[in-house]
């Protein structure tokens, strides 16, 4: 362990605002990877669903 | 008809079937999705809590553990889409135009992560967010090449003129490959030399390395399934008029 | 591969080897421009222009820094182990200056040689390590210490 308490693990030596900036976008960038991919299949699987049954309604 | 010789592994040639592609990708996800949650999680753990500080920077070393994995996966990203951009073209292989377009978005990010983690750390070591060396200019070059790959796909109406002109930029673009590598190498620059190479020992000890090794490894793996998951949409999108599309969907 | 086939990969083979040996050149002709700084021998042999704003990259020399005592002007050398430069330069440092620390500064050649930074940047090498490990290096003399060429490329 790096550090000795909760407090000197925040201010990281005084590099707090730099490293924590950085964890906060690497986060961001993982999680927009994975949401967009997935949000976007939810909306292609209804919206060939939708088109699939108006097809079938009127042959 | 007369067979002919294969000359390449017949997974090459399945590759090329889209059906088959997307039950494979879906047989791999969660693999590859449980190896990159183990190994960011315990990454990010070790790199910010038990990895030591450097003796020079103090800890905004550890930005190292998210800056060093983005811009190589930006770079691997890039390499993989126009290889995959080369076969669509010469195969006319529709599978491989479509994991060249879903390698883009998620290059792109990375390659962003890469300059902002890179600003971000440049401000207290050097003192500078950005100096215009060879190796911030390069990489900056990279993400354009990535933003003007998805122009070409977004703005193209043909899915296979869009994905010709997007190979091909993909292509002229490979060049500046080398040059981000070695531009380190070749130029005087504020940058400092490659913390990884693949013939030497790193410098830095074990404690320091192993950490950074997992999250890149973990950060592959993490591709690997953002980008599975953007091909899985592209085949659905692509192929919703076959009859296996209508199958799957009607069956859920 | 069927002739079609082979034509579209002579035609992707020539984009990508086109490119690279039209890049290559250009590189090769711009290349002193894509230097971020000039080294102390290049400065030195007069390859730097002295009326204009360049930047000077080198290693400071080991008791060289000399500070004022009530401002925050500082001189010290800067070398690539070949040729020497006096660096001269008022403002906050960066907190990795240091005596055997690479440097790249901003600033304009006067007449006397001397260079007038305005913008001093720290530069580190790929050599990170611990503190403790740090300081074992340094008592048996062992510190990795960047080689002169770095910034004389």
């Amino acid at each position: 362990m790096s550090f000795n308490s909760f407090t000197e693990f925040l201010s990281m030596g005084g590099h707090g605002l730099y490293v924590w900036l950085s964890y906060a976008l690497g986060l961001a960038v993982i999680l927009l990877n994975l949401v967009a991919p997935l949000m976007e299949r939810s909306r292609l699987v209804a919206q060939l669903k939708r088109r699939l049954q108006r097809e079938n309604q009127s042959p | 008809m007369v067979e002919k010789k294969k000359w390449l592994p017949r997974w090459f040639y399945q590759l090329a079937s889209p059906r088959w592609c997307y039950q494979i990708c879906g047989k791999l996800l969660p693999g590859f999705a449980v190896a990159a949650l183990i190994l960011l999680l315990g990454g990010i753990v070790w790199a910010l809590l038990f990895a030591p500080a450097d003796y020079q920077q103090g800890n905004s070393f550890r930005i190292i553990y998210l800056h060093v994995p983005s811009a190589i996966l930006a770079q691997s990203c890039y390499m993989m889409m126009a290889v995959a951009g080369a076969i669509g073209l010469i195969w006319k292989m529709k599978v491989a135009d479509m994991v060249a377009k879903s390698c883009a978005p998620i290059g792109a990010t990375m390659a962003v992560l890469a300059l902002l983690t890179g600003a971000i750390w440049g401000k207290p070591t050097w003192g500078s967010w950005w100096v215009w060396d060879a190796r911030l200019t390069s990489m900056l070059i990279l993400l354009f090449l990535y933003l003007g790959v998805m122009a070409l796909n977004s703005a193209i109406e043909s899915e296979s003129t869009a994905a010709q002109a997007s190979a091909v930029l993909s292509l002229v673009g490979l060049v500046n490959i080398p040059i981000i590598k070695y531009s380190v190498d070749w130029w005087n620059t504020l940058h400092q030399p490659a913390t990884f190479t693949l013939t030497e020992r790193p410098a830095m000890p074990a404690e320091m390395w192993v950490p950074l090794l997992m999250m890149v490894v973990g950060f592959y793996c993490f591709f690997a399934v953002s980008l599975m998951l953007r091909l899985r949409n592209e085949i659905l999108r692509r192929e919703r008029r076959a009859g296996w599309v209508r199958d799957l969907l009607l069956s859920k | 591969m069927n002739p079609k086939r082979k034509k579209r990969l002579y035609i992707v083979l020539f984009i990508v080897f086109g490119v690279a040996v039209a890049v290559g050149l250009t590189l090769f002709a711009l290349n002193q421009n894509i230097n971020l700084f000039y080294s102390p021998t290049q400065i030195a042999e007069g390859e730097a222009p002295t009326d204009t704003r360049i930047r000077a990259g080198g290693m400071v020399v080991d008791g060289s820094v000399k500070r004022a005592e009530d401002s925050l002007e500082v001189m010290f050398e800067i070398t690539d182990y070949e040729k020497t430069v006096s660096v001269h330069y008022s403002g906050i440092l960066p907190d990795l200056f240091r005596e055997g620390q690479g440097i790249v500064a901003q600033g304009e050649l006067d007449g006397q040689g001397v260079f007038q930074a305005v913008e001093v940047l720290a530069k580190h090498d790929e050599n990170y390590m611990p503190a403790e490990v740090a300081e074992a290096l340094e008592k048996a003399g062992k510190m990795p210490m960047p080689s002169g060429q770095e910034f004389n490329k």
